[in-house]
């Protein structure tokens, strides 16, 4: 089975603090991460070659200091990386990062499945994934949180919903986005640490990949971005402290005032 | 052709404003070799740096220097006419946030002097199509199936793609849900549009006809407004319960126009097999108007069937941080933040909950009550009441006076 997983490196936002002054993200420092729905990806790639036998090929488009995380994912299992990187997809937004993501994803060839995280910690669209599948001319299916039956022609998964889940039955090749449910991520092992180190990354540039220039990079991208500001930051309120039974009466009479018991 | 963006390194006094303002942390401050070393230098990383314009605006010595390109279209803009909203139904049933939207739209088609459609796609779904001229639509397209009783990503997306390039409106408004953020990309992506994702805020410029997308982006602790300048339908996944519903007024006409579909142009390689309700819970948790939710300091199961019996009697949905979800007291499904749900109730309450913004990027609440011991906690600086405390102490006692307020 040939699986690609797509990743994407983001700031940790676990250690970081809102700067009082500026109320602002505190940004200085900040390491880069493997966004973290994608690590249950890369986990669910794995655990399928581990099952059925083939390949993981990880890919990620970003700047050169992305190659941390392909090598990471290495480390947890992983057998190939690329990374899509080149100074003209700068600014893309998620239709022109799709276009190229496809165009790589064609690059490398025959897959069965593709598995992406379902949205990236820093922009937070879930675009990519669902884009990507359709540029590609293949079924995507959201937010999967469990894989139950796999055979040669086809694969059962439950793709998460508000109410409850469904069971969708999909053809091959297949793209979908996984959520947190469907796995506990390993640590790296030590084999896979060193076969980490030793990884030669394949990248991909404008050329490697054949894109229309025209469609790539800020240029290529019909969102732009005209405006950022800070949002209001809130602001703590009303203290109640002393005996329980005050505190919960006291909060009550705030709720009944407000109407909202 | 490329975007630019320089230092001029004449004008920049080294006042760090652009560093701050970088939503990226693209930019970094730099010796100027030949100058005393209080003066320095901005400098941008192009590996890092969107082009967003960010430090621009805050820069006051215009000492950055930005160029951007047009996106390439041959869109004919006015071609395209009409503001859509997507009437997202599930088993039959409208989904609220197809109604806000419908409000909305309502404003931004009079505001352009335009029409204001909704998209039923579904299977024995026409019946509905009244309810929603009711809720403002002029006009409801039906696309009726039983290929389409149950959602799937690529005949709804196929269908609705088929519907846009025959009728072309200039904005399509559809539900930031589940189903919603699945296929609305996969719409943008044949029709080689523009998608922003989230909104919370839309407005138009009237000069451009533009539609100003506000969205949050870094977990919320940055807004970006976002156009889509040259390419048209304009598409918006717009948030749950951002906007208010539109009211029911009887006795208002409208146009029903049954969509012809060719089956046969409808791919759809995959196939719906069941639904499994999640029996957990009865109340949707993006929908509900109260949410009470269980952190670390809750402890054990039992616990939050404590926070249970809170939510139920005041009508409420249950929640969890990740921390609980993690040590097994209660399902993912329950889970809120950045790898989980994000709910907008009027009133969240905070049971042992310390408030990493993990956690925090979920909620958007206009009431926050935060219980916890820890009146350090960031959780209990943010609330808008903070009860200093051990749940286990003031929840029963919360549940009590309830419940002796109901009896009165």
């Amino acid at each position: 089975m040939k699986i690609i997983v797509c990743i994407k490196q983001v700031p940790n936002t676990t250690h970081v603090q809102i700067d009082a002054n500026t109320a602002r993200l505190k940004r200085e420092g900040v390491e880069s991460i493997i966004n973290p729905y994608d690590e249950y990806a890369i986990e669910e790639g794995v655990r399928l070659k581990e099952k059925f036998g083939g390949k993981v090929t990880v890919i990620t488009m970003g700047p050169q200091q992305a190659e941390f995380s392909l090598r990471e994912a290495i480390a947890r299992g992983a057998d190939e990386a690329v990374l899509v990187s080149d100074k003209a997809f700068g600014g893309s937004d998620t239709l022109a990062t799709s276009y190229t993501l496809s165009s790589a994803i064609k690059t490398i060839g025959e897959y069965d499945i593709i598995i992406c995280g379902k949205q990236a910690s820093d922009g937070d669209t879930a675009q990519i994934g669902p884009s990507t599948a359709e540029m590609l001319g293949i079924p995507h299916i959201s937010c999967v949180k469990k894989i139950e039956v796999v055979d040669d022609h086809s694969i059962k998964v439950q793709r998460m919903m508000e109410d409850g889940y469904d069971l969708i039955e999909s053809s091959f090749p297949v793209l979908f986005t996984v959520v947190k449910e469907i796995n506990i991520p390993r640590v790296p092992s030590l084999k896979g640490k060193m076969a980490a180190k030793k990884a030669v990354i394949k990248t991909f540039n404008v050329d490697s990949i054949g894109v229309d220039t025209k469609r790539i990079g800020l240029s290529g991208s019909p969102t732009q971005v005209v405006k950022i500001f800070n949002p209001p930051q809130r602001t703590g309120g009303e203290k109640f402290v002393g005996e329980a039974k005050d505190v919960a009466a006291n909060l009550v009479k705030r709720l009944s005032d407000l109407g909202i018991i | 052709m490329a975007h630019s963006i320089k230092i001029i390194s004449e004008k920049c006094v080294g006042c760090q404003m652009c560093a701050k303002a970088c939503p990226f942390g693209a930019i970094c401050m730099i010796e100027r070799p030949d100058h005393p070393k209080e003066l320095m230098l901005a400098d941008i990383d192009l590996n890092k740096c969107t082009y967003c314009g960010a430090c621009n605006q805050v820069c006051k010595f215009n000492a950055i220097e930005l160029t951007k390109d047009a996106p390439v279209t041959s869109v004919d803009k006015n071609l395209y006419r009409g503001v859509w909203v997507y009437a997202e139904q599930r088993h039959g049933v409208i989904h609220r946030v197809s109604y806000e939207l419908l409000n909305k739209g309502k404003h931004l088609a009079k505001e352009l002097g335009t029409t204001l459609s909704a998209i039923l796609i579904g299977d024995n779904i026409k019946a509905k199509a009244q309810g929603l001229i009711n809720r403002g639509a002029d006009k409801v397209y039906v696309c009726d199936d039983p290929l389409f009783l149950e959602f799937q990503e690529e005949s709804y997306s196929t269908i609705f793609f088929q519907l846009i390039e025959q009728e072309k409106p200039e904005i399509i408004l559809i539900g930031a849900t589940d189903i919603g953020r699945s296929f609305a990309p996969r719409v943008a992506a044949k029709v080689k549009t523009g998608l922003t994702a989230d909104c919370i805020s839309l407005e138009i410029d009237h000069n451009t006809r533009n539609l100003k997308q506000t969205r949050p982006a870094f977990g919320g602790n940055i807004m970006a407004t976002i156009v889509t300048p040259e390419h048209r339908p304009q598409m918006s996944t717009v948030r749950h319960r951002v906007f208010k519903e539109a009211k029911v007024q009887e006795g208002v006409t409208g146009e029903i126009v049954d969509f012809k579909l060719d089956i046969k142009t409808i791919i759809n390689r995959t196939k719906f097999l069941e639904f499994v309700k999640d029996e957990s819970s009865s109340i949707d948790i993006s929908d509900a108007d109260i949410v009470v939710a269980g952190g670390r300091g809750v402890g054990s199961v039992e616990g939050f069937k404590l926070l249970k019996e809170l939510a139920d009697l005041l009508g409420g949905a249950l929640g969890a941080s990740r921390a609980a979800v993690d040590s097994g007291w209660i399902p993912y499904s329950h889970q809120i933040g950045q790898t989980g749900k994000t709910v907008s109730p009027k009133v969240y309450i905070a049971c042992g909950i310390s408030g990493q913004i993990q956690h925090i990027v979920g909620v958007n609440a206009d009431i926050i009550v935060a219980i916890n011991k820890d009146f350090s906690c960031h959780m209990m600086q943010i609330a808008t009441y903070a009860l200093e405390g051990d749940i286990y102490e003031i929840v029963p006692n919360i549940i009590r006076e309830i419940k002796s307020c109901k009896c009165n």
